[in-house]
């Protein structure tokens, strides 16, 4: 893929990533590796019990022990409520608490050990409450209520909240009711989801410092500075400009750094204290109180001709929210939006319900509720397959969604690559020809197929590019780079638009003091939304390189053309040219002023046209533009123990354009990966309140050993007219379609049809040993 | 501070220290020698992040305690690269767009530049086994296996 090389480091090129020295020499700084002068260090008590009401606090053995600076609780933190869709959560509980591990105190001292000891020795008395385990208990009209307040609470869009019903969102196209009548073939079945952890390899944590007139300086590990500082402010009632946050490198994040962990808690201490304080969860403090992927309740219907035509599809969805709203809102409107998927189905009607549990919070998580929906409506298109006789990639060809169809809902596809990616993955895995191992061998060998598809977008955003007086470029933007490679691929976009070298151009740290508003990397949106304000910026820049540069050569900025290498020159005259550096010593020393261009948008286009849909309780009216993908998978099912394995995998995924086509692998493979872990071995699991296997030692992922060398990235790029270069998203759809097309492939193995995930070894081989007593 | 006395040669350099009895030595390292570059992921042995080698060996940084340690050679991330030339396999890394957040790198590092000690021409199931102890979360794997053949090849090169 190294083949491109435009402009040192342009758009197309694979190069490596600036701060790679930094990470390979043990010298890159995560929120764990800083430390400020005279730094306290501070631990979370968490509550013992579900649901409570707090009676009282005794702190008085804590603040004995030597070495403890502060020990505050919910007394101690002020009244207010943040939450990206609904400000439903203090920072810390206060009067109540609503799930077992939830921060009830926190204490800061001279060192993490004593911190540690202290926070054990914290009392609280509980007036306990009846927990809500389940969904199905929290909806029951004898449930006690979690939120009693939740009528009040401000909400950023028209929830439909009652009860324990945090929102309920309904999405229709076409008559679904009278559809099924046109309809020779019918498949309808209940599908679930396990919870699935983000489990990056690093932990949350943050540092906080006030300085002697009270402003707060914040570093944490974190997806979005500004989400940190709108929440820290929110919930402790803080003015904005009170705040300056900070990134140090992420390790990783995948929707869990998105929203608050526990920086609203180390400003309270710094506050307090007057001194800086640092908290960085352990493992398991982090699988305990940060959040999750929301388990799913799917019932899905689906209906066609006897030719294979897609009639009708209707999708009811049950999430279990946990104790606060957090990104699930959102989530659940997303995964209705994408429930009918990437096919013409004139009439299909997507509903669902948003509940609060006593369990922590469940969030944003790669995909965010459409890998849930894909593998119980791609089950479904394989069903009809199967009941029709029809080639499963055949009957998804013959129903994708067309360049120029709508999506569910209305909104326009401008770029639609579907159909080139169901091509090129067939194509590359011999789809219908590979022979099948039919033996009677104990390992049986199946392939499944899943189409798939996700936005990048939503938001706000934006990009400064300044001109220094040598010529050189200091890019800023905001857009935390979590280490997908976000930084690597805005610089290119930017050298590519001014025409200069990777390397003269700088990425400033996403600081709220000073970089324009980004609201996350998340939605799979810093390539499509920011990477469209850096252009844009720079082309800014252009003009007004090529205003000077026209007083100077004496012609119209229209005849002049930007040159390889930050110069700027006559059309059609060679040795008429002159360099940035002219440029802009010229703009800081004699006219117009020093160089600055700045861009700032907000996605707009909208997801529903009330022509040809209903949508009540929708999150967000704009959602993003469209990526598309196919995967195949070759799984071996052990018939003896049930364990299914991936051999060799395709993911052909639609991009658009790939700034970085290494980059554009790696978020293929990794997203591959942890769907796999999400279909066949990735489970949370409750033992009534209690979270039983919140450590790594018990929550098994991928290993290298679990995982097939054997995959192809395959890179499809449909040109978005709206993109950057023609770019769009890839940060999550690789994952959507994984466990579907995992599902599908056991079935052509072993001939069950999976409907839960994850797919383990005992769910395999009871589904097995049920098959044949039922033959 | 009262503790236990110990000497750590700790990438070539000699460190003596007093240290608690219950100090690992990943709490040695990043806390009383600012090296930082191996993590705390999980601190149960699990995720590899914080892997680096006692005497030539790789081991779990925060399942070793420093007292036991005395007398021994530490190699971390920081003292893979010399004079400020990358080893073959950092090397490797970059070349292969290895690295995505970089967390699990410093671990995963070290465990290949062991293994990479011992195995002349890996294939791709010695190194699934041989790394099959380092987690990452974001890459799939794929293309460390390749930086890791990418710099045996290299090796096997240079020495014929």
């Amino acid at each position: 893929m190294n083949e491109a090389k435009p402009f040192g480091g342009g758009v197309g090129a694979s190069i490596a990533r600036p701060d790679i020295r930094e990470k390979l020499t043990g010298r890159a700084r995560y929120i764990a590796d800083l430390s400020r002068p005279d730094m306290l260090h501070a631990a979370i008590v968490q509550s013992p019990v579900a649901h409570a009401r707090i009676k009282g606090y005794d702190t008085a053995a804590a603040r004995a022990v030597p070495g403890v600076a502060a020990v505050l609780t919910g007394d101690d933190f002020p009244d207010g409520r943040m939450g990206a869709f609904i400000k439903d959560e203090h920072a810390i509980a206060k009067d109540k608490v609503r799930y077992l591990g939830e921060p009830v105190a926190v204490v800061a001292a001279e060192s993490e050990g004593i911190a540690r000891h202290a926070a054990r020795l914290v009392e609280i008395d509980f007036e306990e409450l009846p927990a809500v385990l389940t969904p199905e208990e929290a909806l029951s009209e004898d449930s006690s209520v979690i939120h009693e307040g939740l009528e009040d609470y401000i909400k950023v869009f028209p929830a439909i909240c009652k009860g324990n019903i945090a929102s309920e969102t309904e999405i229709s196209e076409g008559d679904v009711a009278t559809a099924w009548a046109e309809c020779d073939v019918i498949v309808e079945d209940e599908y679930e989801t396990a919870s699935q952890a983000h489990l990056s390899i690093e932990p949350c944590g943050a540092l906080a410092e006030i300085d002697e007139a009270g402003r707060v300086t914040l570093w944490s590990a974190n997806q979005s500075v500004f989400r940190v500082q709108a929440n820290v402010c929110e919930s402790l009632l803080l003015p904005m400009s009170k705040l300056r946050c900070l990134t140090p490198k992420i390790g990783a994040g995948f929707g869990n750094k998105m929203e608050p962990h526990v920086q609203p808690l180390v400003v309270q201490l710094a506050i307090a204290t007057g001194r800086p304080v640092k908290l960085i969860l352990n493992r398991v403090e982090d699988f305990e109180t940060v959040r999750h992927r929301h388990p799913f309740k799917i019932r899905c219907k689906t209906g066609a001709k006897k030719d294979g035509t897609l009639i009708a599809r209707e999708v009811e969805v049950l999430l279990d929210g946990g104790a606060y709203g957090d990104d699930s809102p959102g989530v659940l409107g997303y995964s209705l939006l994408m429930a009918r998927g990437p096919y013409r189905i004139p009439n299909a009607r997507c509903h669902g319900k948003l509940v609060y549990t006593n369990k922590m919070r469940f969030g944003a998580f790669r995909g965010f509720g459409n890998p849930q929906v894909a593998f119980a409506g791609e089950t479904q298109i394989d069903e009809i397959a199967e009941q029709l006789g029809i080639d499963p990639l055949e009957l998804r060809r013959k129903n994708a969604l067309q360049p120029g169809d709508r999506w569910f809902g209305g909104g326009e596809v401008a770029s639609n690559g579907l159909a080139e990616c169901a091509a090129q993955a067939s194509r590359a895995a011999n789809w219908g020809e590979a022979a099948k191992d039919r033996s009677d061998a104990s390992i049986k060998h199946g392939r499944g197929v899943a189409f798939a598809a996700h936005i990048s977008g939503l938001l706000g955003t934006g990009a400064i590019v300044r001109l220094l007086e040598d010529g050189s470029v200091v890019l800023n933007t905001g857009a935390v780079d979590i280490g997908q490679g976000s930084d690597t691929v805005l610089t290119q976009i930017c050298a590519s638009a001014l025409k200069v070298p990777f390397e003269q151009i700088a990425l400033a740290s996403p600081d709220t003091d000073g970089s324009p508003y980004n609201w996350g990397t998340t939605a799979s949106r810093v390539t499509y939304t920011t990477g469209r304000s850096v252009a844009a910026a720079a082309g800014k820049v252009e003009a007004a390189i090529k205003s000077h540069a026209g007083e100077i050569l004496e012609c119209a900025p229209h005849d002049l053309e930007l040159r390889e290498g930050g110069k700027v020159g006559v059309k059609g005259v060679p040795d008429k040219e002159v360099t940035f550096m002219e440029v802009s010593l010229r703009a800081h020393w004699a006219a117009g002023g020093p160089i600055v261009g700045s861009d700032t948008w907000v996605f707009n286009q909208p997801s529903v046209d009330p022509k040809r849909a209903i949508a009540k309780g929708l999150p967000f009216p704009q959602i993003g533009v469209y990526s598309f993908g196919c995967v195949i998978a070759d799984v071996a099912v052990d018939t003896v123990t049930g364990k299914a394995e991936v051999n060799e995998a395709w993911s052909a995924m639609d991009v658009g354009r790939a700034i970085n086509p290494a980059s554009v692998e790696g978020q293929i493979e990794g997203g591959f990966v942890q769907g796999m872990g999400f279909a066949l071995m990735e489970e949370l699991v409750w033992d009534g309140p209690r979270l039983v296997n919140p450590s790594m030692m018990d929550y098994k992922a991928p290993t290298f050993r679990d995982t097939p060398y054997a995959f192809h990235s395959i890179i499809v790029e449909e040109h978005e007219p709206d993109g950057p270069f023609g770019a769009k998203g890839v940060g999550e759809i690789g994952l959507v379609p994984v466990p579907a097309a995992i599902a599908n492939a056991i079935r052509d193995a072993v001939g069950i049809r999976p409907r839960k995930l994850p797919m383990t070894p005992e769910r395999n081989l009871r589904s097995m040993l049920e098959a044949e007593d039922a033959a | 501070m009262s503790g236990l006395p110990v000497t750590l040669t700790v990438n070539g350099r000699e460190r003596a220290l007093d240290v608690p009895a219950t100090q690992t030595l990943l709490e040695t390292l990043r806390e009383r020698l600012a090296l930082t570059g191996a993590k705390r992921g999980c601190n149960q042995g699990v995720c590899g992040a914080c892997t680096v080698m006692l005497d030539g060996k790789p081991v779990r940084g925060c399942l070793s305690l420093t007292a036991n340690c005395d007398g021994a050679e530490i190699t971390t991330v920081e003292g893979l690269a010399e004079g400020g030339a990358l080893s073959g396999i950092q090397q490797a890394m970059a070349d292969s767009n290895a690295v995505q957040c970089g967390f699990c790198t410093p671990g995963m590092l070290v465990s290949a530049f062991a293994f990479l000690r011992e195995a002349e021409a890996p294939s791709v199931a010695e190194i699934q086994n041989a790394l099959s102890g380092n987690l990452c979360r974001c890459s799939g794997y794929r293309k460390i296996i390749d930086a890791v053949r990418l710099a045996a090849d290299r090796a096997a090169r240079a020495a014929s």
